[in-house]
């Protein structure tokens, strides 16, 4: 072998380990999803008691309620078959919106109400004008979500 | 094509060639950073969640697109330079490197703005995006640190490289972040045949991406003739050069 082609191969098995151990930890990546819950999960009961969680869905229609006066506000969260009221203080995503897929970051309180110390919002990958928005709606297409 | 290659591999041409590069590829990029900033920034539509502030895209798309680029240059060049010798390799990954931390560092400067207003957060430490956008930027960093460490070029050329190679591995994990993970960051839109964007809003995005990749290749001449310089100091060409422009001057 010539010493180029030594070269050639000690970074070429350089890359083949680096895609094993790269693809190994990937995997173990993928499993531990960790704190994140959909709302089913959290109506069956099968969340923590002891520390924060995240739980996922969509802001349901006209739920958003504030205390006028201050910061506090309540809403509910929904997959359309299961709902969550979420208690927050503090100021709100600019895309939070009716339907508009959410995060929320906190404990659950003794009274059924998650109380929320963050709020995430989330929005896809399509970008458009507010008219094709619009109209694209009264096609009967949903355009957020 | 070996010929020219050889050629183009020499240092003092390519120390011509790339003065002679740099003010065009300069002026070019100028004038098409000036043209889409006003179509992205007056012409555009705003969006219909996201209003004026999607317009910030203009600057984070490009930076996060040069900071893998210029890292994915780095890794070539560094293996070119492993297997052949080639010591214009070895200047151009040193070169990449300050100029692809540059980007990074803008590309997670401008999430940050615009995540917190939209998402809610100037930053999230369990986001796969945000964390392997990090990671890209403590690799630049790191390559730079450890290049420094070594007194003698060679060494430091051999060391970066490998260093190099190893850290390629998270410009694919940034890539697809958004795809095997949960993350707050979403999908792909460029290039995507499944997310929408009108001509009016991706025209200008396109051209920014390439005046970015113009004003990338005119700092990356400029710099390569300085590392030139400074490898080839003591080499005859140099000093005639210097010594010629001195009498002139």
């Amino acid at each position: 072998m010539t010493p180029k082609q030594q070269r050639m191969l000690s970074v070429g098995m350089l890359l083949v380990g680096l895609i094993v151990v790269s693809a190994l930890s990937i995997g173990a990546l993928r499993e531990n999803t960790g704190f994140y819950l959909e709302l089913d999960e959290v109506a069956a009961g099968e969340f923590p008691t002891d520390r924060r969680f995240r739980v996922g869905g969509l802001v349901a229609e006209g739920s958003l309620n504030r205390e006028p006066g201050s910061l506090e506000l309540q809403f509910t969260l929904t997959d359309t078959a299961n709902t969550l009221l979420v208690s927050y203080t503090g100021v709100l995503p600019d895309l939070f919106r009716d339907g508009q897929g959410i995060i929320a970051h906190g404990r659950m309180g003794p009274d059924g109400i998650f109380v929320a110390d963050e709020v995430l919002a989330k929005h896809d990958e399509n970008y458009m004008p507010p008219e094709v928005a619009d109209s694209l709606e009264k096609q009967g297409y949903q355009a957020a979500e | 094509m070996w010929k020219w290659f050889h050629k183009l591999a020499s240092p003092p041409h390519f120390y011509r060639l790339a003065g002679l590069w740099a003010p065009w590829l300069m002026g070019a990029a100028l004038i098409l950073i000036a043209y889409s900033l006003y179509a992205g920034l007056v012409l555009a539509p705003p969006d219909y969640q996201q209003g004026d502030a999607f317009r910030i895209i203009y600057v984070h798309v490009p930076s996060a697109y040069l900071s893998l680029m210029a890292y994915t240059m780095m890794a070539v060049a560094s293996a070119i330079g492993l297997v052949w010798r080639m010591k214009l390799a070895h200047a151009v990954a040193a070169s990449a490197a300050p100029i692809g931390a540059s980007f990074t560092f803008l590309a997670l400067f401008t999430g940050s703005v615009w995540g917190h207003p939209m998402w809610g957060t100037w930053w999230e430490w369990s986001d796969p995006r945000m964390m392997t956008e990090l990671i890209l930027l403590f690799l630049y960093l790191g390559y730079m640190a450890l290049r420094a460490a070594f007194e003698d070029r060679k060494r430091a050329d051999r060391a970066g490289a490998v260093l190099a190679i190893v850290g390629v591995v998270n410009v694919v994990l940034v890539h697809y972040s958004v795809e095997w993970w949960s993350s707050l960051h979403q999908g792909q839109t460029v290039m995507n045949e499944d997310a929408t964007m009108p001509a009016s809003m991706l025209t200008p995005l396109l051209t920014m991406i390439l005046a970015f990749t113009l004003f990338f290749g005119a700092v990356m001449f400029m710099r390569l003739r300085g590392e030139i310089l400074l490898r080839e100091t003591n080499a005859r060409w140099v000093r005639r050069m210097v010594t010629g422009e001195a009498a002139h001057g």
